[in-house]
């Protein structure tokens, strides 16, 4: 079973804030304006609310992205390289 | 921070000679390990013997050592070596020795001491996994250890390995900014996996290059001889750099669960308030944890700490810490990229707020300012900075808790000594 959850870009991310305006239940701007992105995956009415987050972005910063369920039944971002 | 150099070997040790019937030198005895070995390939092949013939039960080999990275993410070796293995295409090893910690000294003793093992290690990491082109990276204004690299490769004859000199930056050691240096670009940290698409887009392994000097003795002795020295979910040796309120600072070679009281008592430390574990990506302990903590993953777990790079720095009652905190903290503002705004702003406001608390002002809002923020930045960049700058300065607040204390109350009276260095990263071009 897989899921579909949001991933930001921090690179291309300006801070425009569209996406959090669009999907405030899984977006939040910090104290220098921009988002914190819930990482679970989405489901039902808000992954319409999330696909609109994501064409709207004028930096092309977010995008839906699979994520495989783990044995137990909960969901793993793929990390990104080590630092 | 030019390098004190201290070799530790333990007094009466000897260094056993073949009897003939196993070819070349037997194995070092104890410690020192990294730090037996001689600059000179000459010395070097009398103390360690050639490196033999690899294959990719190197991989194998480094599984069962148990050898983790020794740049400061601790990842086990076997694991980014099957990883850039397993991948299609010429592949590309680089030993990563720009060493952007200011306080650390390791990477470039062992290369000023044992050049020819870190290149051993550099071919072996090639050869197990069959990678043909190999880059070793320096940081640029280190005159003497170029010169050891550079005379290093003349008496191998020079077989092919590049060298990359970088600019100080210390986000461009991070691996895939080092990938994007290399590639030409300014060394900023990207989103790409080097084990996927590294130098010239090819699969890339990039190795610290004590990581890789401990392969080049792998290779030799094994697996089983690794173990022998630490403990065992910490085994081997390993390189530390000790400093700040410290008389005799410099590096050491470390057995892996030594007690910290005893690497203090070697630099000669002052009574330890705070000790700062891992450099400034690490975390401070307090001092009086010195009594019982050892140099191994479940001791400084239990304090949420790692060995990180190796640094390890006393801060003693004489110094003012919060000095030190702050100018960190700007250090840390100056180091980062630009690229993501949570980092960009938030160290910038960060090292704001910790200067503030430096100048001392009864208004509580700047340590609650801190909490937030560090709390705010967390896993909100491409690299691993912000986190650094957090973890850093949450540590740092709760260990010197009393000292905050006194400068929300307008009297530090502790002096500024400056044991923590924070030099300016090179402009970004």
């Amino acid at each position: 079973m897989t899921g579909r959850a949001l991933k930001l870009d921090p690179i291309a991310c300006d801070g425009h804030g569209i996406c959090a305006e669009l999907l405030p239940e899984r977006i939040a701007l910090d104290d220098w304006g921009y988002p914190a992105v819930d990482p679970r995956p989405i489901s039902g009415d808000l992954l319409l609310d999330a696909k609109r987050a994501v064409a709207f972005c004028p930096a092309l910063a977010l995008r839906l992205e699979k994520v495989a369920a783990s044995l137990d039944g909960r969901f793993g971002v793929r990390r990104r390289g080590s630092a | 921070m030019s390098p004190t150099l201290i070799s530790q070997a333990r007094p009466g040790q000897v260094q056993p000679r073949s009897t003939g019937q196993s070819p070349g030198p037997a194995a070092p005895d104890g410690l020192p390990r990294l730090l037996a070995t001689r600059p000179d390939l000459a010395g070097h092949l009398a103390t360690l013997g050639p490196l033999p013939p690899v294959g990719p039960e190197l991989m194998v080999w480094a599984a069962r050592a148990g050898l983790t990275g020794r740049g400061g993410a601790a990842f086990p070796t076997h694991r980014k070596l099957e990883a850039v293995a397993g991948r299609r295409g010429p592949r590309v090893t680089v030993a990563n020795g720009t060493e952007g910690e200011p306080m650390s000294a390791k990477d470039k003793t062992l290369l000023l001491q044992a050049p020819h093992l870190v290149l051993d290690g550099l071919d072996a990491a090639a050869r197990t996994m069959r990678a043909g082109r190999r880059i070793v990276c320096i940081e640029k204004g280190n005159p003497a250890v170029y010169a050891s690299i550079r005379q290093a490769l003349a008496e191998r004859r020079d077989d092919g390995i590049e060298v990359a000199l970088t600019p100080r930056r210390y986000v461009t050691g991070q691996e895939a900014a080092l990938v994007d240096l290399i590639n030409g670009g300014p060394g900023r940290p990207t989103l790409k996996r080097p084990f996927e698409k590294g130098v010239g887009g090819r699969p890339t392994l990039l190795d610290n290059v004590e990581t890789l000097a401990h392969l080049g003795l792998i290779a030799r002795f094994g697996p089983d001889w690794y173990r022998r020295v630490g403990t065992t979910d910490s085994p081997g040796s390993a390189l530390v750099t000790v400093g700040g309120a410290t008389a005799r600072p410099g590096v050491m070679e470390i057995a892996l669960g030594t007690p910290l009281h005893r690497i203090l008592e070697m630099a000669q430390a002052s009574r330890p308030r705070g000790l700062l574990i891992g450099g400034y990506f690490g975390r401070w302990i307090p001092g009086r944890a010195a009594a019982d903590l050892t140099l191994d993953t479940a001791s400084l777990g239990r304090y949420g700490a790692g060995l990180g790079c190796g640094v390890i720095a006393v801060i003693d009652d004489d110094s003012c810490a919060v000095a030190e905190l702050a100018r960190v903290a700007a250090w840390y503002a100056a180091s980062s990229a630009g690229q993501c705004g949570a980092c960009t702003w938030g160290l910038r406001d960060l090292a704001a707020a910790t200067t503030a608390v430096q100048a001392g002002s009864p208004d509580r809002g700047a340590t609650s300012d801190i909490h937030r923020w560090t709390a705010m930045v967390k896993g909100r960049g491409a690299c691993r900075l912000p986190d650094g700058a957090a973890a850093f300065l949450e540590s740092g607040m709760a260990v010197f808790s009393e000292e905050i204390a006194e400068h929300q109350a307008g009297h530090c009276r502790r002096p500024d000594r400056h044991l923590l260095p924070a030099p300016a990263p090179e402009a970004w071009r």
